[in-house]
């Protein structure tokens, strides 16, 4: 990931009692799990943009707008195809990876993840019977098809970041003797963390995937496409993409309050709080070395606001936690602070643009905006990984908070660091694989084509168009 | 039925279901392979796409299911398995990303030669991941997965209950694709296409029920717990699926194909079954029992109330659009 992780690895594992099999694992995890939720936003977010481009296809007997619907719903094919194998390797992973965890704990998480699978069930039934459904079905039926796509994206985002919120702050069920006893399962899918995370992460997915569409338009009307198309094919996207991103800095800042009481060695990692101070500054940039910050630009009291939502409340210090139970702190500082960054430019560039359209202006004629614009998607990506590698980092030592250290969770297997190899091998052929199809079919759409009939055969056989319009 | 069996039980229905369902998905790819150079097999492969382009995503789900049920309602043997069989299933699970992903980029592939390479690795890994999943069943049945997780990493998943489990899986899965993929062609007015089809379907199903067959006494040999509840308990099961299967022959030898895919489908629920009810009251064969792998009560029960909402809400969109992909509208496109 980014080079002060990679050092951070291996100055660990230079200097580590840890067991073999942890460092890898955590390689592996970070790694899949990473591609994983990129292209699990635009499960998340892509069926309600679908939905509303068909529909207003449908309603207003639109064909530029049922062409675009139609072409998103094939490119997600291509998408929820590699989504749904990179959550397999998830499921594989939690078991090969954490036997630890699963093992003393499979009874206590699980039971969100049940719901999840249910929750996938149900989206892989519509998916199919969606995109199969064109020109097969009465489009009024058909277009409600994505409804429960939609509908069980949302509910499986939540089941999923119900077990990272339990893991964030670990409830039903109690230890007696180091034995896991009165498990209530439900409290867990239930987790007083669960819906503020879930709330944040959904935005954050419409915020990938908002731009990341709108940008794919933005890039065609800087090459000068400037048709209805394109157009629509760029605000559609965009207006979910702006809401998501007005409303997540205070998602976000909501989210963030408590943690010194949930998370205290979290919160003094990311505000690379050394002591307590009252009122804390906010401290941008710097870093972490030899027990001193070298390079921070400090704003009094700030920080105090931002975290505690008050004046002078003080914000925990690095001091108050036993040396063995920080977590890395550089790495959770600049991803918490990466992730904020862009949070915030992102919310007063969507700002920007529609107070400019209120006034008249549009800047979709200004090339530095469409630039802008196509760079959205990228950062606002850039902005979840950071987020999750500052909750997770942040989290360290422990992989249940306060519970189970996660090298206790870890197997003892060697050999992990050739799984992690043949992981980065296959993660990068799926996605180069992608992205030549994806342009390509790009392509011949530009081009004209309508049906991108399969080519199986030198010369299309007689009598089998068999590919589905 | 107590709680854990109740659990269990549905646990064993995702089994069954992902053998068959995605069984037939995994066997097309055998079909794929085998279609022959990019010309001959190109009404072959168009077809094998449209059948399964639909489902493959709905069928692959059950082995989520059976993961996460799995890890939820019996912990301790989940991570035992996990950790013994490591190799297995991640040869298993590289198989199942290879293949979803090339499948979905072979279907939009613009030239010939993306074609080719995608659908290589699509139709490998169809084959290549039931027999590692058959390896692994193998392995439980053999009784070669302890507690603890301490199982040879090798020696667990290669042995002769294993590797034949394996062989028989790829078999089944072939044998299954095989009628579907026969009925579809018909359907879809390739007659020229299912009379090809059929004749292999006839040699996939004669060399695995073979297979199946030979299998006994090795296992007889290896894994005497399951082999005497297969000769006992299971008895009728074996004794269904051998019927069953040898129908599905003459069903095919006859060209009645619509009634083939039931009792192909029969054939192997009741193969999957009698595993399951021969290693009963096992959990992992020798080492633990149902009874005594469940993990917390609270959480079975919970796990009952979502299997069973999933029966009311995820059953019906599945019969329809398993209805759908059946239905001549769909064929003729
Ligand atoms: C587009 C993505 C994105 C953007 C723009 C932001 N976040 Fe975020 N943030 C995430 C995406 C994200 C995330 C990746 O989705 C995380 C990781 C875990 C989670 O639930 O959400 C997250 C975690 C996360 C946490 C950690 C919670 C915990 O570990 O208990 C805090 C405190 C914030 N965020 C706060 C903010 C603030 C104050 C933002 C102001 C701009 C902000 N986030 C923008
Ligand atoms: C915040 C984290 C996550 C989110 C928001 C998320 C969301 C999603 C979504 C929307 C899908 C549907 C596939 C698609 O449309 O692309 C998906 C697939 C999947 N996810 Fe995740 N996921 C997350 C993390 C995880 C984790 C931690 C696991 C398992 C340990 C997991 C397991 C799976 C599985 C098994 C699938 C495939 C289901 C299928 O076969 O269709 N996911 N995920
Ligand atoms: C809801 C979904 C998620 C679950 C259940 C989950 C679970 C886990 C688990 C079990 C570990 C290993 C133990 C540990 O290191 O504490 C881990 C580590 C990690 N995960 Fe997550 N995770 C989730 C989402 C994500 C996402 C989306 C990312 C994206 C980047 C991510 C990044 C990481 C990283 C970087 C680590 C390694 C941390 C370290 O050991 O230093 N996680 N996660």
């Amino acid at each position: 990931m980014t080079p002060d992780v990679v050092a951070d690895v291996l100055a660990q594992l230079a200097a580590s009692t840890e067991p073999e099999g942890l460092m890898p694992a955590r390689q592996q995890m970070a790694l899949s799990l990473g591609w994983h939720i990129v292209i699990a936003c635009f499960g998340v977010a892509f069926p309600a943009m679908i939905f509303v481009m068909h529909l207003r296809g449908i309603r207003r007997d639109d064909p530029v707008a049922l062409g675009l619907a139609q072409r998103w719903a094939k490119a997600s094919a291509v998408l929820f195809a590699i989504g749904a194998v990179s959550g397999t390797v998830l499921s594989f992973e939690m078991g090969v990876l954490w036997p630890g965890l699963m093992g003393k704990y499979g009874d206590v998480l699980g039971l969100p993840f049940a719901f999840e699978g249910l929750a996938f069930f149900l989206e892989a039934i519509f998916l199919g019977i969606y995109l199969y459904g064109w020109g097969r079905m009465p489009p009024k039926r058909h277009v409600l098809m994505v409804l429960p796509m939609a509908a069980m994206g949302i509910f499986g985002a939540y089941c999923v970041l119900a077990v990272n919120a339990w893991m964030n702050v670990p409830t039903g069920f109690r230890l007696v003797d180091g034995e896991v006893t009165d498990v209530q399962p439900w409290q867990v899918l239930f987790n007083q963390h669960a819906l503020l995370q879930f709330a944040h992460m959904w935005l954050a997915a419409y915020m990938v995937t908002g731009f990341a569409v709108a940008g794919v338009y933005a890039v065609g009307m800087l090459r000068g496409r400037r048709d209805e198309h394109h157009r629509i094919g760029f605000l559609v996207p965009f207006v979910f993409a702006s809401v998501a991103a007005v409303c997540q800095p205070f998602m976000g800042h909501v989210l963030g309050l408590g943690l010194d009481e949930r998370q205290p060695s979290k919160l003094a990692a990311f505000e690379l709080a050394l002591e307590e101070e009252s009122p804390a500054p906010l401290r941008l940039g710097g870093v972490l070395v030899d027990g001193e910050v070298r390079g921070a630009i400090d704003i009094p009291a700030i920080g105090s606001l931002i975290a505690m939502n008050s004046f002078d409340d003080p914000v925990p210090g690095l001091d108050a936690i036993p040396e063995e139970d920080r977590p890395p702190v550089n790495i959770a500082h600049w991803a918490f602070q990466t992730m904020v960054g862009i949070g915030t430019l992102l919310m007063v560039a969507v700002l920007w643009f529609w107070y400019q359209r209120r006034r008249g202006r549009d800047l979709l004629e200004k090339r530095w905006f469409l630039r802008g614009a196509a760079v959205a998607g990228p950062l606002a990506a850039v902005a979840m990984e950071a987020g999750w590698i500052a909750t997770e980092v942040g989290r360290q030592p422990w992989i249940v908070y306060g519970v189970m250290r996660t090298e206790d969770a870890a197997g003892s297997y060697s050999g992990l660091w050739w799984l992690l190899g043949a992981t980065v091998v296959v993660y990068t052929a799926m996605t180069w694989g992608a992205v030549v199809v994806l342009r390509s079919m790009a392509r011949r759409w530009r081009a004209g084509a309508v049906d991108l009939p399969s080519p199986y055969a030198p010369e299309v056989v007689a009598g089998t168009s068999g590919d589905e319009r | 039925m107590s709680l854990e069996v109740a659990v269990a039980a549905a646990l064993f229905v995702g089994v069954i279901a992902y053998a068959v369902l995605g069984g037939a998905d995994f066997g097309s790819g055998f079909f794929d392979l085998t279609a022959g150079s990019s010309r001959r097999g190109a009404e072959l492969r168009t077809l094998v796409d449209h059948s399964i382009g639909p489902v493959w995503e709905a069928n692959h789900v059950w082995l989520i299911y059976v993961l996460v049920i799995w890890w939820t309602a019996f912990p301790e043997s989940f991570a035992a398995a996990m950790t013994t069989l490591v190799l297995p299933l991640l040869l298993a699970l590289l198989g199942i990303v290879l293949r979803g992903a090339s499948f979905a980029f072979r279907k939009f592939s613009e030239t010939l030669e993306q074609a080719r390479l995608f659908g290589v690795v699509f139709a490998a890994s169809s084959i290549i991941t039931p027999f590692f999943f058959g390896t692994i069943a193998g392995a439980i049945a053999s009784g070669r997965v302890p507690l603890d997780g301490s199982g040879d990493r090798w020696s667990s998943w290669l042995n002769p209950t294993s590797l034949f489990g394996g062989v028989i899986a790829v078999g089944t899965c072939a044998f299954l694709a095989g009628t579907f993929l026969v009925a579809d062609a018909r359907r879809g007015g390739h007659d020229r296409l299912a009379e090809e089809l059929r004749t292999r379907a006839l040699v996939v199903g004669a060399v695995t029920g073979a297979v199946v067959f030979a299998a006994l006494w090795p296992i007889h040999e290896d894994a005497s717990t399951l082999s005497d509840g297969l000769a006992g308990r299971a008895a009728p099961l074996v004794v269904a699926s051998a019927l069953a299967g040898a129908a599905t022959l003459g069903l095919l030898w006859t060209r009645r194909y619509d009634v083939a895919r039931l009792t192909a489908v029969a054939a192997v629920a009741a193969v999957v079954s009698g595993w399951g009810v021969g290693q009963y009251p096992w959990l992992l064969v020798d080492e633990v029992t149902i009874h005594d792998a469940a993990g917390a009560t609270a959480t079975l029960q919970g796990l009952l109330v979502a299997v069973g909402l999933a029966a009311v809400v995820v059953v019906p969109p599945l019969v329809y659009l398993l209805r759908l992909t059946q239905s001549e509208e769909w064929s003729r496109h």
